[in-house]
């Protein structure tokens, strides 16, 4: 009983000074949003960047010519199925389309069997010539759907009509978000591509283990070639991230401090106005730990309001308006894909790390300039 | 009469051995009993607001005993001070002391806030107070509405709402004209007669030569100079 007395002193006590509190929430919750927003985003990012690699080939096999990623003739995935414990070799037709209707670039793949990890939301497949299947993203960017035509330029700059017979549903949404699959008579023909070369070769392991090994092994074979292992990938998607997270809370770090001058502010020293309510409340009676409680209850109201609004804006910046804000810098390149919704991630140990480093320092330095208020005689009440 | 406060040589001393050393207080000795209506009487600097403030356990001796209701309270730790001042204590201050922008009832009620009583009980006995002060039409307004002798009666309320067996006044009609000096005069006096204990720190002749004091406490230089009885 007593504790919740207290606590709706501590409330009625924060409405007394709402203009004031108003504005330090509003301060608190824009530095928990900033920072959870680079959080949420770059854990969502990294998240969906890992979904699509649980499909992904083992090895990517690119050739080089001159340092560039050139294509590679067909006839090595042959060979290469033939190294011992590799499980499967085949070439991959597909290339960048840039979309100067939409400002968008759209990932255009070339089939002859369903690609892993893909299935239709709604239609089929394409199987003959001059049909495609499109991405939710490609769809919206050209206001298009299934039994529409999709009009692209070809390498001759002439215009290339496609039926469209279905679009994509993935778990993951950056995955087939830009993607155009056709046939891959009809992607050869699109890029003016030989037919004797594709754009890399995937390649499976039975053993993972051995992946390095047997990546060693076709760099042997073929000299011009360089094998990319999955693992390599995954190491490149999270430097990536990390260090442009990393920029990013730089970047902000102006508000991190402007943030803690604000804490410090509050830990140096508490206003006359509230010295001296602390020494009523002495006087008549209230004990130091009732004082430490009511400035505990206060510290939590403010700071777990603005944590809460804080999370609630950063969800809402990074999972419904696609992080405007932000994603130029995390997602770099990537915005000229068409827009994706990013899968609502959040990642239980960074939000307990984000309220352990905001929480815990706010609420102390609350408490630290009340206790030393609280600690001196109350006869001082006396003579004001 | 029994002796409810009582104090023996009691000397404080602000900054002591520092070049702003204060001496507030000087071997100040003093007997009061229970039921009995005294006046600490004296010019500004005198040590009655520092006598005062030992006497409701508000700070500490530098030396000397001060012995309330039993208990030697000099040396008694913080938390023990708390409780005196909580169950024993009601403090009429000078400035009111109100917290502003607060309600009249938020402002009677804030000594029982730390105490285990239910919000009803605790609600209870301050609109009781209130009515019996005359200002219960008045419990919701905040209190920096209200005129200096409304305030003074909702400190009073404040003072009142754990039951005392002390009222400590510090300079009580320093802010007041004579009609409220006179009522708030009459209310000590209502309060004196039902068994309450009152000490009244003043300078204010209209208030120790009023007919219900018992004794005068002639206060100067942080000494006692002469305790009268009226």
């Amino acid at each position: 009983m007593r504790h919740l007395k207290i606590l709706e002193y501590a409330l009625s006590s924060l409405l007394r000074r709402k203009y004031r509190n108003i504005s330090l929430i509003a301060v608190y919750a824009l530095t928990i949003g900033i920072l959870a927003s680079v959080l949420f985003l770059t854990y969502s990012l990294k998240l969906e960047a890992t979904r699509i690699l649980i499909d992904a080939p083992d090895i990517i096999i690119q050739r080089l010519s001159a340092g560039r990623h050139d294509l590679i003739p067909s006839e090595y995935a042959g060979t290469i199925r033939d190294i011992p414990g590799v499980g499967s070799a085949e070439p991959r037709y597909w290339g960048y389309y840039y979309d100067s209707l939409s400002h968008s670039n759209y990932t255009l793949i070339g089939i002859d069997t369903n690609l892993p990890g893909l299935s239709l939301l709604e239609g089929r497949m394409p199987s003959d010539a001059g049909e495609c299947a499109i991405g939710a993203g490609v769809g919206q960017a050209r206001i298009v759907g299934p039994g529409d035509t999709l009009t692209l330029l070809n390498s001759r700059d002439t215009g290339v009509e496609f039926h469209i017979t279905g679009t994509f549903r993935s778990e993951s949404n950056i995955l087939t978000n830009d993607l155009v699959v056709m046939t891959k008579k009809d992607l050869l023909h699109f890029f003016d591509l030989p037919a004797d070369r594709s754009t890399d070769i995937a390649v499976t392991v039975h053993n993972p283990d051995e992946i390095a090994t047997i990546a060693g092994k076709i760099k042997k074979a073929y000299p011009d070639t360089r094998p990319i292992t999955k693992s390599e990938i995954i190491r490149t998607y999270d430097a990536v991230f990390n260090w442009r997270s990393g920029m990013m809370l730089t970047v902000f770090s102006s508000a991190l401090i402007a943030f803690c001058i604000l804490a410090w502010d509050k830990a140096t020293g508490i206003s006359a106005e509230e010295k001296h309510e602390i020494g009523i409340l002495k006087a008549i009676g209230w004990d130091t730990a009732d004082i430490l409680e009511l400035k505990f209850w206060e510290g939590i109201v403010i700071s777990l309001t603005s944590f809460l609004l804080g999370l609630l804006a950063a969800f809402i910046h990074v999972f419904f308006l696609n992080a405007t804000i932000l994603s130029p810098v995390i997602k770099g390149w990537s915005v000229l894909f068409p827009s994706f919704r990013l899968t609502p991630y959040i990642d239980i140990y960074q939000i307990f790390v984000l309220a352990f480093l905001t929480i815990i320092p706010y609420v102390a330095s609350t408490i630290i300039p009340s206790w030393k208020t609280a600690i001196t005689d109350p006869e001082n009440v006396m003579r004001s | 009469m029994e002796s409810l406060i009582w104090t023996e040589n009691v000397t404080k001393i602000y900054n002591p051995r520092k070049p702003d050393e204060i001496r507030a207080l000087e071997d100040a000795s003093l007997n009061i009993e229970r039921g009995e209506v005294v006046v600490l009487k004296g010019p500004s600097g005198s040590g009655k607001t520092t006598l005062l403030s030992l006497i409701g356990c508000m700070g500490r001796p530098t030396s000397g005993r001060i012995v309330v209701d039993g208990k030697d309270v000099a040396k008694l730790p913080e938390r023990f001070l708390t409780l005196i001042r909580r169950r024993t204590f009601g403090f009429i201050f000078q400035q009111f002391n109100l917290i502003r922008n607060v309600s009249v009832l938020e402002n009677v009620l804030l000594p029982l806030y730390p105490v285990e009583i239910s919000f009803a009980d605790m609600r209870g006995r301050g609109e009781k107070i209130l009515e019996d002060l005359g200002i219960s039409d008045k419990m919701q307004m905040k209190v920096n509405k209200l005129s200096g002798g409304e305030q003074q009666r909702v400190a009073i309320a404040r003072a009142l709402i754990n039951g005392p067996e002390i009222i400590i006044a510090d300079e009580p009609t320093a802010h007041l004209d004579r009609k409220l000096s006179t009522d708030l005069l009459r209310i000590l006096e209502d309060l004196n007669i039902t068994g309450k204990t009152i000490v009244i720190a003043t300078h204010d002749p209209f208030v120790y030569d009023h007919p219900f004091i018992k004794r005068i406490v002639e206060m100067r230089d942080g000494r006692i100079q002469d305790i009268k009885l009226t």
